[in-house]
């Protein structure tokens, strides 16, 4: 059993890196990527939320959504079949968190807060986030296949936009040709990471 | 001498000057100049203290290195086509069997001569394509930058043909090093600026574009229908016992007589290239050390894991070593000082980590038998996230001690 989620949570933060292999989470992947110390404080932001998120919409979803979740309830209800709802109440339940974690932050790391602005309440539209949850609908997880799902996947996120962050900051002093420089460059090494990625691509665990 | 320096100065007043007719494409003259002579500019403000290992020392360095490495390459390249060929495989036709044949030169495999000169009609057309598309994109961005021409792209040129097969189509090879040198290396700011080996990302780009051509078993020998496996193919087929059945012994893979890319067969040639490398100290042996580090530990973990249907799991760390690219990649992509780690410490992390990935790729990723590609360009992009945190370790160090 600890081997499947070995390989789980390896599939999820190398083989199908959320930013690299999918493009998910991308906004912020390129907006806030210009310092190590922000990224991996966002990245620490995603992943939290993707560790809470992802097992809690799993839970909703078994037990409230899919055809015949509402079963335990009455035995009437055995037909209902709520799933159009997901994008819904998922996102609702990403937002719900994301206003959490952000009174966490500001409590507790003023500078982080002030450092990741706008981007922070933009979590809660962070591709990456939902994706995360609707994966694990597709692949029928459990909520703790879940779990480490979603913790793999943060954790890739996070380490690639680390990577990127340290890639730009040393870009600062380069001679870069001025119609690139900025989100241009960092389209151009997002492309070139990810063909260093394709490392992991056909691995079979 | 003061013949050619006159003539230097006089074309350069004429054409190349300030407000003269070339004045544009100044880059190229004073690459021309420096060819011959250093270059007399003193500097004006600090720092004075100058190397007299220049960029262009250092890079001829790592060139003359890979010398042993491309004569074994004309050797064996000729040599695996002739074995062929005498193992009653077709004479492929073209301009290439006319000119050796025209020389007068059989296909046998017995002729040292004969097989240098059919291994150099295949390496000398990527090369040439190699520097006349590489170092033409170079010089365009120098003289749109305003900028001298380096020798940047010399060591890129050199090591590109060493790792494409010699069955490669010219215009993949032009494709290839388009990609390398303007998207690898040109847009970050040219020598010296690059993130990824422009060499490996040209290879990436042919490897995940044209796969046909660059992997699988009907390239890597260039006679007429002709298929054979790499030692490394065969051996995630079924482990070093198929690696033997298909005629490569150990001490051939070291030597470097085995079908494979063209300069990545022979781990002697490159181990005479990496000690020119480790006694100049252009090469840092701290990155060779830690690769080899990390592929015994983890050669040895998967020996010792062991698998019934993997076979790859239990290849020894002797024969890692000597197949593919791990002996070229090792020596001379790996350590590339721009793309590596910058830090003493960051170094031994980085090779440590390549060492430890191309073991895992080449057991686990069925999708390629070879991993040192992928895994040097791999923590190529890890490098400045290691060095990172290396000074950020090393900055609070030194506050705690004089906190």
């Amino acid at each position: 059993m600890f081997e499947h989620y070995l390989n789980l949570s390896i599939q999820s933060i190398f083989v199908e890196n959320m930013a690299l292999a999918f493009f998910l989470g991308m906004c912020s992947f390129l907006a806030v990527s210009r310092k190590v110390s922000t990224s991996v404080g966002l990245g620490i932001a995603v992943t939290f939320i993707l560790i809470v998120v992802t097992p809690m919409n799993n839970l909703i979803y078994n037990n409230l959504l899919r055809q015949g979740a509402l079963a335990w309830a009455h035995p009437s209800l055995a037909t209902v079949d709520l799933s159009f709802l997901a994008f819904l109440t998922f996102i609702g339940t990403i937002a719900a968190m994301v206003q959490i974690v952000e009174m966490i932050i500001d409590k507790f790391a003023p500078a982080l807060y002030n450092a990741l602005g706008v981007f922070l309440p933009l979590i809660a539209v962070n591709c990456a986030i939902l994706g995360a949850s609707l994966f694990m609908i597709e692949r029928n997880y459990t909520a703790t296949e879940s779990f480490v799902f979603g913790l793999g996947s943060g954790i890739g996120w996070l380490l690639a936009i680390a990577g990127l962050a340290a890639i730009r900051e040393r870009l600062m002093y380069h001679n870069i040709p001025a119609g690139l420089r900025g989100l241009g460059i960092t389209f151009i090494i997002t492309g070139l990471m990810a063909i260093a990625f394709m490392t992991f691509a056909g691995i079979q665990l | 001498m003061s013949f050619l320096r006159n003539l230097l100065e006089n074309t350069e007043k004429k054409w190349f000057a300030k407000g003269a007719k070339f004045e544009r494409f100044y880059p190229l003259f004073e690459a021309a100049d420096t060819l011959f002579y250093t270059p007399g500019k003193v500097t004006k403000t600090a720092s004075f203290v100058r190397d007299g290992a220049d960029l262009k020392r250092v890079m001829i360095t790592v060139v003359v290195a890979l010398f042993p490495a491309i004569l074994v390459a004309l050797y064996n390249t000729g040599l695996q086509a002739n074995l062929a060929i005498a193992g009653g495989a077709g004479v492929p036709e073209g301009w290439r069997t006319a000119l050796v044949t025209g020389l007068g030169l059989d296909f046998s495999p017995d002729s040292v001569i004969g097989c240098a000169v059919h291994g150099l009609v295949y390496y000398l057309p990527v090369f040439i394509v190699t520097f006349a598309v590489g170092l033409g994109w170079e010089v365009l961005f120098c003289i749109v930058r305003k900028e001298e021409v380096n020798e940047g792209f010399f060591v890129t040129g050199f090591l590109f043909p060493l790792i494409v097969p010699a069955s490669i189509p010219l215009w993949q090879v032009a494709l290839a090093i388009s990609f390398g040198v303007v998207l690898g290396k040109e847009v970050f700011g040219g020598t010296g600026y690059n993130i990824l080996n422009p060499a490996l990302v040209a290879r990436a780009f042919l490897f995940f574009g044209y796969p046909v051509q660059i992997s699988g078993n009907e390239v890597w020998v260039t006679a007429d229908g002709f298929t054979r496996a790499t030692p490394l193919a065969n051996g995630f087929e079924g482990g070093i016992a198929a690696i033997e059945a298909g005629g490569d012994m150990w001490w051939d893979a070291f030597y470097g007589f085995i079908p494979g890319c063209m300069g990545e067969t022979s781990t002697l040639a490159i181990l005479i290239g990496a000690f020119i490398l480790i006694v100049t100290g252009v090469g840092s042996w701290r990155i060779m050390f830690s690769i080899t580090l990390g592929t015994l530990l983890t050669s040895l973990l998967f020996n010792s894991i062991g698998s019934d249907s993997n076979p790859m799991m239990s290849m020894p760390f002797s024969w890692h070593v000597v197949l593919g690219g791990w002996a070229l990649g090792a020596v001379f992509m790996a350590t590339d000082p721009v793309t590596a780690a910058q830090t003493n410490t960051g170094r031994y992390i980085y090779g440590f980590l390549i060492g430890f990935l191309v073991v895992m790729v080449r057991a686990l990723n069925p999708a390629y038998p070879e991993g040192m590609m992928v895994s040097i360009l791999l923590m190529n992009v890890f490098a400045p996230l290691i060095d990172h945190y290396v000074v950020q370790a090393h900055i609070k160090r030194r506050k705690a001690r004089y906190a």
